[in-house]
């Protein structure tokens, strides 16, 4: 019985036999360059154009002539989803930067602020945080109506204060290290140590949250469009195909299924990316 | 909160500055400034969402009469005259803000511009669905948790890292994807579950496992940590000593332990669980509070939209209260912290 626990000293094998070869690592670069590439040049990686229809083939299943499908109108799904690709991405991207920026200055503004602003700021992230992410962004789309902008600024805001919340502990952390204050006992100047220790130091994580951050935002953002509440069907982004091919979900199940292993895809990619940053900037600081 | 694991779990811990006593003997103050900050959180958040409806672009009446008509056209000053009067646009902001806050209070969430209706009889006649589905899953998250993590944690490394591997991917995957791929094996293929829920028993199992298999994966991140933890503690020696079976030490003993941090975890995860439970309504075409509030950011009804917003955001702060006052209450040290 009590023989089945393994012992504390076999733990750390796991991790430290994937260290050494990281498979997931390569293939996370190479989803990364196929991704980049349809986003880049899709017309290398498409066999048809986004919107060409061929109405004597409407939703045929995935063949050799067409790789995911095709959908109600006889577009090639794998083409949409390539074309669709610079358009996720980019509403990804967008959404990830407009974040971690709302989160950078809210972060340092709560962690080095005076008493008035830190606390102003603290109460707003409270607020902030009293809205789940997903609701604050429905409410951001009622105001705006829907489109990309409000979509990138809708998921971006909505994920701001929990990364705000991140850059703040991080900067606290920073101000109460030993390097710190050995600077301060240098007798550097504010600005010095809060340009040369504080801001790199705990700036330098968001690099890896950035890359994060892409994959969930690229995940809200398809939900999003997936309610009908982000970019309109017709256009391939892949919450729109998502979203177009609801009405067929009992015949045509590809079409749902496809575009949303692809999301997954580029979470689980972004995902891993941004781990081994985690861990390779983490190494860098010891 | 100390007893948190992670960093990562820093942000799920709300509620715990403005107004806290910075040190002192009595409880009792301790959770009465806990709760002033909970106000104030609200006061902030409804402040927020008022400014938000009154920030909508164009003439309000116009507006709402466009709304209602599912048009969009100029209007005479006759037919703006009526909603002026009923929705009292003509009075200054500050009375109509006031107005507002004094209505939140005794539970007057205003009219919805569409269905013509006191916005908290839409939300009562959709509400009870909601939240049976949303404590459901949350349920049925502990159980699959609970489970996973007492079946795979500090079973040498490749089980162990398997378990955590699962966590990590059920945690990151999309409810509506989730949904979906639930829908078309075990409704449309195997034909278990109807495809149509339906508010029945049978109906809300795939809704919320859709919801719950995400969150068990996210609670199960911040368990087994503590479960491996926790395995390796004096007190489970002494109990192997004694003769105590695998099963019953971790039953007993370890998971007690362990699920701390998902105990406080879940007054998030329930704010969480609700905005899944938006698109898990879509996906099952499930009634619920989740329909009404995208059918209302869709045609901009917003008074139906802020105050779906607000309850939810009411519930969130008023669970995380609860955990933080259960907290401090179960655990003395942190009466002196924070």
């Amino acid at each position: 019985m009590t023989a089945t626990a393994a012992p504390p000293a076999a733990r750390p094998t796991a991790p430290a036999r994937l260290r050494r070869q990281p498979w997931d690592l390569y293939a996370a670069l190479a989803a990364t360059a196929v991704f980049a590439l349809a986003a880049l040049w899709p017309d290398l990686l498409a066999t048809q154009g986004a919107f060409t229809m061929d109405l004597a083939n409407t939703l045929q299943p995935p063949s050799a002539a067409h790789w995911f499908g095709t959908d109600e109108a006889g577009r090639d799904l794998y083409s949409r989803v390539i074309h669709g690709t610079a358009a996720s991405l980019g509403i990804g991207i967008g959404a990830a930067a407009v974040s971690l920026t709302l989160a950078a200055v809210l972060g340092a503004l709560a962690a080095l602020g005076n008493r008035a602003t830190s606390a102003s700021v603290g109460w707003l992230l409270e607020v902030a945080f009293a809205f789940p992410a997903l609701l604050l962004s429905l409410l951001l789309i009622a105001v705006l109506g829907p489109s990309i902008l409000t979509l990138i600024l809708a998921v971006g805001i909505g994920t701001a204060p929990g990364y705000a919340r991140m850059v703040r502990g991080q900067i606290l952390g920073a101000k109460d290290s030993p390097y710190v204050e050995a600077a301060i006992a240098l007798g550097h100047s504010r600005g010095r140590i809060l340009r040369q220790h504080i801001l790199p130091n705990s700036l330098r994580p968001l690099v890896a949250v950035f890359a994060l951050s892409i994959g969930q935002s690229i995940v809200w953002a398809s939900s999003l469009s997936f309610l009908g509440l982000g970019i309109a069907p017709p256009a391939p982004e892949w919450g729109a195909l998502l979203d177009a091919g609801r009405p067929y979900i009992t015949v045509a199940g590809w079409l749902t299924v496809i575009p949303g292993v692809v999301i997954v895809l580029l979470a689980l990619t972004t995902t891993t990316l941004g781990r081994h940053l985690q861990s390779f900037l983490e190494k860098g600081e010891k | 909160m100390t007893l948190t694991s992670s960093s990562e779990t820093d942000a799920a811990v709300p509620g715990r500055e403005a107004g806290a006593p910075r040190r002192g003997p009595a409880t009792l103050r301790l959770v009465a400034g806990k709760a002033v900050g909970a106000v104030l959180v609200l006061l902030g958040a409804a402040t927020a969402a008022f400014f938000a409806q009154a920030s909508l672009p164009g003439d309000r009446a116009t507006v709402i009469l466009n709304i209602r008509a599912g048009q969009a056209i100029a209007r005479t000053p006759e037919e703006l005259a009526p909603i002026n009067a009923e929705y009292r646009l003509h009075d200054p902001l500050i009375v109509q803000y006031l107005t507002y806050l004094k209505g939140l209070v005794v539970g007057d969430l205003g009219l919805s511009y569409q269905q013509h209706r006191p916005v908290i009889a839409i939300i009562a006649d959709q509400l009870g669905a909601t939240i049976v589905l949303t404590l459901t899953a949350l349920a049925f998250a502990w159980i699959i948790m609970v489970v996973w993590v007492t079946l795979t944690a500090g079973r040498g490394p490749v089980v162990n890292a398997l378990g955590g591997f699962f966590d990590t991917t059920a945690a990151g995957l999309p409810h509506y994807w989730l949904g979906i791929i639930l829908l078309l094996v075990f409704a449309l293929t195997l034909g278990w579950f109807p495809v149509i829920g339906g508010t029945g028993a049978v109906g809300i199992i795939l809704p919320a496992l859709t919801l719950a298999i995400p969150l068990a994966g996210f609670l199960g991140q911040a368990t087994r940590t503590e479960f491996e933890r926790s395995l390796d503690s004096p007190f489970v020696l002494s109990a192997r000593m004694r003769g105590m079976s695998d099963v019953g030490i971790r039953l007993r003993h370890v998971l007690r332990h362990a699920v701390l941090p998902a105990v406080t975890l879940s007054g998030w995860a329930l704010g969480a669980t609700i905005s899944g439970a938006v698109v898990v309504e879509a996906v099952f075409a499930r009634p619920g509070i989740g329909q009404v509030l995208v059918t209302a950011v869709s045609s901009q009804d917003m008074p139906v939209v802020i105050g779906i917003v607000m309850l939810v955001a009411a519930f969130y702060v008023l669970a995380n209260l609860l955990v933080d006052i259960a907290y401090v209450l179960i655990d003395p040290r942190l009466r002196r912290a924070s």
